[in-house]
């Protein structure tokens, strides 16, 4: 209990709405330009960080082996090349391959943490309760439920960004797609790919 | 802390509330309340460890029941609170009702002396800590024994930087643990990578 509920435990909550206004005028009085930034954001979460960023890094690597090398060397420096930015505390990016025989899924059991940058802020099942908790201790049910039914020889590596590594899932290339541009290649590629709860 | 909050291998829960291309946002407050609270991480009001750290702080009941972007709010508020940017009593009038914050902070640490450099390959076990603080050690690792898979750049030691404590960026290590070690003959078989602070670990030796 907070101390105003205490003090007070009749009162309702206010409305999630006026909550954000309240805290944004707090921000206002202390010449943020809250609303300027706001409008930033929203640019950014909706026309930037894109799964489609992530998507081109693939089908790069997909199709241009130094690439593919770089990329699993130093994730950072790799997707700079194609100028796209992560933020100052994401350290480091790690590209997890996935193989005939390993199967790599991502999580964030303590809150939510993503490279959003490269994938895409992350959707609501990976923030919730269920996601969190159950992944890393039966990851093949939860990949089951979800839809992807993986063979019981493929192993299964759930990492858990606990810290501020971040992480992209390498999809394998599928079959038939030989000769493909990168631009065709990257459209088959989607954010649930990118986290590892589907394969591509 | 051994909050609501450190979910991983907790029971009872059912299926993942699953659809493909989910939409980031539903609403119109849950991009102001996400862009907000980044806002304040850019003036310096706060750092993301501090604001990891005021979620987890919230209520029980009110983490488990509120959405995330209110436990974005929550943490923003609070940390606007608690750093003088406003009472909580003006925060109430301006939201015309009750506005629920998080928990008083406990005490955070500065790093572990005498830790250790690991390289790939050394078997690790994380220490048996319990701080009330902030940390970014998942319970279900405690104690546990893993290999280190690779070394990951320096950071601020999320215990003390939560709580403006004088510490040290330390690296943090990647630790495979196997999932039947972390919970004996009741997982399914995986890997479990988990980036793990080196304050955390402390060498095992091998069986």
């Amino acid at each position: 209990m907070t101390p105003s509920t205490q003090q007070d435990p009749a009162k309702r909550v206010a409305s999630i709405e006026d909550r954000v206004a309240a805290i944004e005028s707090v921000l206002d009085d202390h010449a943020m330009q809250p609303d300027a930034f706001v409008n930033t954001f929203t640019e950014w979460a909706t026309e930037e960080w894109l799964p489609a960023n992530g998507a081109r890094v693939v089908a790069k690597a997909w199709t241009e082996p130094d690439f593919h090398a770089r990329l699993l060397a130093n994730g950072i420096a790799a997707v700079s090349e194609l100028g796209l930015p992560m933020p100052a505390h994401h350290r480091h990016l790690v590209a997890l391959e996935n193989t005939t025989t390993v199967h790599n899924v991502i999580c964030c059991t303590l809150c939510s943490c993503t490279a959003f940058t490269i994938i895409g802020l992350p959707p609501d099942w990976y923030k919730d309760l269920e996601y969190r908790a159950r992944v890393v201790r039966e990851s093949r049910t939860v990949l089951r439920e979800m839809g992807l039914e993986l063979a019981p020889e493929v192993e299964i590596r759930v990492w858990d960004t606990t810290a501020d590594t971040r992480y992209l899932v390498l999809p394998e290339r599928p079959a038939g797609t030989e000769g493909w541009t990168q631009e065709r290649l990257a459209s088959l590629v989607t954010k649930e790919g990118l986290i590892g709860v589907a394969r591509i | 802390m051994n909050g609501i909050h450190d979910l991983g291998g907790k029971e009872g829960f059912g299926p993942v509330r699953f659809s493909p291309n989910a939409p980031v946002f539903h609403a119109p407050w849950e991009v102001r309340a996400n862009a907000l609270y980044s806002l304040a991480v850019k003036q310096g009001i706060y750092n993301m460890d501090e604001y990891r750290y005021a979620i987890e702080r919230m209520e029980p009941r009110h983490y488990l029941n509120a959405s995330y972007y209110e436990r974005s709010l929550t943490s923003l508020a609070s940390l606007c609170v608690e750093k003088g940017l406003v009472s909580h009593e003006e925060l109430e009038h301006r939201a015309h009702g009750r506005f629920p914050l998080a928990r008083p902070p406990a005490a955070g640490r500065p790093n572990q002396p005498g830790r250790e450099r690991f390289v790939p390959g050394d078997l690790v076990r994380v220490r048996e800590d319990h701080v009330s603080g902030h940390a970014r050690m998942p319970g279900y690792i405690r104690g546990k024994i893993g290999r280190v898979v690779t070394e990951s750049p320096p950071y601020p030691f999320p215990d003390a930087h939560a709580h403006g404590v004088a510490a040290q960026p330390e690296p943090t290590y990647d630790v495979q643990f196997n999932s039947l070690d972390l919970w004996p003959g009741c997982a399914e078989p995986a890997k479990v990578h988990v980036s793990v602070f080196q304050s955390y670990l402390e060498r095992a030796s091998e069986h």
